[in-house]
């Protein structure tokens, strides 16, 4: 009975899963910044944002409320049409990617069986790359079209590094694609299921990719967060050079969605680094159907807190790169790296495949 | 599907005028990126999720970049326009006319509306299109990158020479 009515519902089905995913985000951007200023402030013996509303869990909606209602300043001598052009497309593209993203398994309802994932994409993991690399645009236009020489300053600097851990970032899941030998997110994950055996004894180990390509992860990890533009490799935006980087003429509410922006990739790339290396949401599962329906969500969840905390606790600890270091950094240690590693599990799962 | 197929059409070949048309180096680059998305979702249309994927992080993503790049290196401004040759003038539009027809006739010969299949109905998928690179094409695709490391080799030797 493949009639309208089906594929009404399928559609519908869709739609819900595309709404709650957004609010869902959206939500979790707003917290994130609550969490990285409540984080950064504890980190620095002080007390972070504490007025309004109880511990200031009210905040980030103040800040929303304020990004609104600030006057909206466009340079003179900006170029209009890419100035306003630029936040849209960096904020887009930044929501673009959780698409593909699976949060669980899934569930089955009258006959429908409803996956945690808006699409299953059999290229998954290269549309998430696809994204990230047109969100490049977003910063080096924000940064040309500013007309401005601090904006220009920045927007170079990172279109030049965004490429150069592109590279690294791409090498170091290729470890992670010969071992599970697919690119769709989902495969990828259940390809983690279960423990290591190691000679037929169970090691009660998880079967985590993370066990086998230790140095990919750390390649990604670090690239992802240059990336990203997050200290230690927030270059684009350091202050005390560039005032404030490529967002530095811009104001209101197009600030705030570079900032969402850089909120929403911190999220993907924590996304992919559970997805990738730790099992996504593979963990222990037990009780009723309703349990062994949500505990794999947690898990994910509870996984992608763990790595958006040590981006916060990083920002705390670490000092800024100066520019060639991040370069040198970049080229000669992080790419040859991610290369050897690809050359090593290569040859071991060539010799294990014999 | 056919009416997403004629809108993106239209979207590629608008943007590719205005790769042509437009004054400003950074909004030529621009419609040249619109051009190559459109392109990519073609691709997805036909079922191609693979080829979609590489046209954008290759060509979108990665060679376009450097085209923005420079531009912003250079700041380039608004390009001035240069008194156009007589015979640019005159023999320009006749050749561009021929040129359209000539390849319209290819195309022509070659796909006859009816014969045309989808790529779905191939296996595009990346472990297919592997087999066939690293198998059946392995020589092509090898001396292909000893063109393209020679040819950065030769860039990096160039741009030494002027420090």
């Amino acid at each position: 009975m493949a009639t309208f009515s089906n594929k009404g519902v399928v559609l519908l089905i869709i739609l819900i899963k595309i709404a709650v995913v957004l609010v869902v985000l959206l939500a979790t951007i707003a917290y994130l910044t609550w969490l990285e200023r409540k984080v950064v402030a504890h980190i620095q013996a002080r007390w972070g944002p504490y007025l309004v509303g109880p511990h200031g869990l009210l905040q980030p909606i103040a800040d929303g409320a304020k990004a609104f209602l600030k006057e909206d300043i466009v340079p003179l001598e900006a170029d209009k049409v890419i100035y306003w052009l630029a936040p849209f497309l960096g904020f887009t593209l930044a929501l673009f990617s959780i698409a593909v993203i699976p949060f669980g398994e899934g569930f089955t309802i009258y006959g429908h069986t409803i996956s945690f994932q808006i699409t299953d994409l059999n290229v998954g993991l290269l549309f998430v790359f696809a994204v990230t690399s047109l969100g490049v645009y977003s910063i080096a236009l924000a940064g040309w079209s500013s007309n401005s020489k601090y904006p220009l300053l920045g927007g170079l600097r990172s279109s030049a590094q965004m490429i150069s851990y592109e590279l690294s970032l791409g090498l170091a899941v290729v470890g992670v694609l010969m071992i599970s030998g697919t690119l769709s997110l989902r495969g990828i994950v259940n390809s983690q299921a279960g423990f290591w055996h190691v000679g037929g004894v169970n090691t009660y180990l998880p079967h985590w990719n993370i066990f086998v390509q230790p140095v990919g992860f750390l390649v990604y990890f670090t690239a992802a967060i240059a990336e990203t533009n997050r200290i230690p490799f927030d270059l684009p935006e350091g202050e005390n050079e560039l005032v404030g980087g490529f967002h530095t003429e811009y104001s209101s509410m197009k600030f705030a969605m570079f900032f969402m922006s850089e909120y929403a990739n911190m999220i993907t790339v924590s996304c992919l680094a559970t997805l990738l290396f730790f099992g996504g949401w593979h963990g222990p599962v037990l009780g009723p159907y309703v349990f062994r329906v949500f505990l794999p969500v947690f898990w994910f969840c509870a996984k992608l807190f763990c790595f958006l905390f040590f981006y916060i606790w990083m920002r705390g600890t670490l000092p800024r790169f100066r520019y060639d270091q991040l370069m040198a950094f970049g080229w000669k240690f992080l790419l040859p790296v991610g290369v050897l590693n690809v050359l090593v599990t290569s040859f071991l799962v060539a010799w294990k495949s014999g | 599907m056919v009416v997403l197929f004629y809108i993106l059409a239209t979207l590629a070949v608008v943007a590719a005028l205005s790769v042509v048309a437009q004054r400003k180096p950074v909004y030529s680059a621009l419609s040249l990126i619109v051009v190559l998305c459109s392109l990519a979702v073609v691709y997805l249309l036909l079922g191609a999720e693979f080829i979609a994927v590489i046209q954008v992080i290759v060509y979108a993503g990665a060679i376009m970049v450097l085209f923005v790049f420079v531009i912003m290196l250079l700041n380039a401004g608004q390009e001035v326009p240069s008194h156009r040759s007589r015979m640019a003038h005159w023999l320009g539009a006749p050749l561009v006319a021929a040129f359209l027809v000539e390849i319209l006739l290819a195309v022509w010969q070659q796909f006859p509306a009816a014969s045309t299949r989808p790529a779905s109905s191939l296996d595009a998928g990346p472990a297919a299109i592997g087999h066939l690179l690293f198998r059946n094409y392995v020589l092509p695709f090898e001396v292909t990158s000893i063109l393209i490391l020679v040819a950065i080799l030769g860039a990096a030797v160039l741009a030494k020479k002027e420090f």
